[in-house]
Order: C-alpha cells, then sequence, then structure tokens
C-alpha cells in the first residue's frame, strides 16, 4: 500500500446574494456621484454613515438623508505588517476609522501617501477616487493626508 | 451640506462568496483509507468482534478500543436503502439524476453512503446490487471513487 494520505482539502464555501437594503443603497449610489450620503436620527440628531435606516441608540427610523464630508479625521488605526491571503496592498500599510466631518460613527479604510508610521489620531484625511464611478466602497481608492494639515 | 428625504429605491445586491478552504487532517486509519481509494481499493476495519466497518474508524464502537487491521472488501455491494435525487446541486457527485443509497459492500457489516447514477428512479430497488465506478485519475479522496452503478449493466 503507498503512503497513507494525511488530509484533504475540505472547503465550506456559501454563495450567497447580499442585500444592501435601502438605505445602504443610498450611501453605495452616492460614491458614483463622489458623495458621502448619511442619515440623521430625529431624536437624538446623531449622523450616520454610511445610513442604515434605523438610529441604534434611538431605535426609531432615520428619514433625514445628509452629505458629509469628504474630509475626516482619523480617530484610531491600525498598522497591518503581516501579510494574509488576498491581501491588496504590500504591508506595511495603515488601516483607519475616519469620523467624516459631520458624521458621528466612522468609516473604516486605507490611509496611503504617507508612511504607516506617520499616520496618528486626529490626522486629518481626504478620500482619493477611483476614475471609474461604481457603486461601491472600492469606488474610494484610500484615503490621504490632506496637504499640509497637522490637526 | 444639502438635505433631501430618504427616496425608496430598491436595494442594491451584490454576489458574495464567503470561503474557507480548510486542509482537514484525516488520521492515520482514514489515511490509510483513502490511500487505498487512490490504488482503487475499498478498506474496512475489523473489530474486536470480527465485524468489518466501511469507511473505516479508528475506535471499536462497541468496546472503545483503537483499531488497526484493515481489509479490503469488494468493489460491488447491496443497496440497503436509498433516496433520488431528482435536481442534483452543484459539487455533487453526478450532474445529472441520481441516487443516494446506502451500500453495503461484500464482506462488509456496515453500509457506506454514496452516489447511484442509476439514469432513472424506476431502476433503483431496496436490494439491488451495484458496483464502484473509479475515477481514471484518482488523487486520494473521496471523489476517487466516483460513483457506484447497477450491476446488471455491464
Amino acid at each position: 500500500m503507498s503512503d497513507p494520505v494525511l488530509g484533504v482539502v475540505s472547503p465550506v464555501r456559501l454563495e450567497y446574494t447580499f442585500s444592501a437594503g435601502r438605505a445602504q443603497s443610498r450611501f453605495l449610489r452616492g460614491l458614483m456621484e463622489r458623495r458621502f450620503v448619511g442619515q440623521r436620527c430625529g431624536k437624538c440628531q446623531g449622523v450616520y454613515v454610511p445610513g442604515r435606516g434605523s438610529c441604534a441608540i434611538c431605535g426609531i427610523a432615520t428619514d433625514e438623508e445628509v452629505d458629509v464630508g469628504p474630509q475626516g479625521t482619523v480617530t484610531m488605526f491600525c498598522i497591518v505588517n503581516v501579510p494574509f491571503a488576498g491581501q491588496q496592498v504590500e504591508p506595511p500599510y495603515a488601516c483607519a476609522s475616519i469620523m467624516l466631518d459631520g458624521a458621528d460613527v466612522a468609516l473604516f479604510h486605507l490611509v496611503q501617501e504617507i508612511s504607516a508610521n506617520e499616520v496618528r489620531t486626529g490626522l486629518r484625511v481626504e478620500p482619493v477616487w477611483e476614475n471609474e464611478r461604481r457603486p461601491s466602497m472600492e469606488s474610494v481608492r484610500y484615503f490621504r493626508p490632506v496637504g499640509g494639515d497637522h490637526a | 451640506m444639502s438635505e433631501t428625504p430618504v427616496a425608496a429605491e430598491a436595494a442594491l445586491t451584490a454576489p458574495h462568496v464567503l470561503e474557507y478552504a480548510y486542509t482537514r487532517s484525516v488520521g492515520p486509519v482514514v489515511g490509510r483509507f483513502l490511500a487505498g481509494l487512490r490504488a482503487g481499493k475499498l478498506l474496512g476495519i475489523k473489530t474486536n468482534a470480527g465485524r468489518v466497518i466501511v469507511p473505516p474508524l479508528e475506535y471499536d464502537p462497541d468496546t472503545g478500543d483503537g483499531l488497526d487491521e484493515l481489509v479490503e472488501v469488494g468493489q460491488s455491494g447491496v443497496v440497503t436503502t436509498w433516496t433520488w435525487a431528482s435536481e442534483p446541486r452543484p459539487h455533487q457527485p453526478l450532474d445529472r439524476p441520481f441516487a443516494w443509497a446506502l451500500i453495503k459492500l461484500d464482506g462488509a457489516d456496515t453500509a457506506m453512503l454514496q452516489a447511484v447514477d442509476a439514469s432513472d428512479e424506476s431502476r433503483m430497488a431496496t436490494g439491488m446490487r451495484v458496483r464502484a465506478r473509479w475515477r481514471a485519475e484518482r488523487k486520494g479522496d473521496l471523489s476517487d471513487l466516483e460513483c457506484f452503478e447497477p450491476e446488471e449493466e455491464s
């Protein structure tokens, strides 16, 4: 008998059709126009971006639409040093929570055009858009420091 | 900052695939069973009481003792129960309607689950004899045993 088999590749694969929902669809369509579309809660005045159709704190529908950004502030960040399968950017690179101006929740995105070790909380950033306009978060290539700013 | 009422547009949808390509460690007994499949052989394991279990287990289900004696069983066997899969799903063994069957191979005391390529439900019956059909290129996993087919076919 030949050598025993040590392992088998046993993939777990789930194929979904993901629905963004109406509120997030408004946000994604806004990206095609290079706008960040959020929603404001009529009770607590909190601004969600992307809008989620309801306020997580007040538990009521959010029916007012507001544009936020496009500039924002890094509220926290991490530097990715570890390679992994499917990685699109060469490490080290920085991912950051970015509070767009006028929003009360942060977006998570890449921060580029700056050394990863120079990224800091409070850094002012602006989006760099892809040329192709699609209703996708990938329409924002990354965020970069606003020129000369050291907030 | 512009403010407009939220319009009731259709929601966007997109395909989303979640996949984990695990490599599963199979252990010493199943490892030899799979090597058997690669060689075109079906192996079972003999329990302390002399029963032959296919596919083999590492432990005796009656006593819990470790088992090690692999024995080759027949390439043909008897359907003990079955169900008809009229609409095969992606990645199932066959891309046309087939039967899932429990098959007790000659020399085995337990039945194993496999597909039977029977063309039509009317050709399936409990007690019918079926024979293994192997893939020409085998790599040491369950798909090496492509399916079973009714034995009256030559």
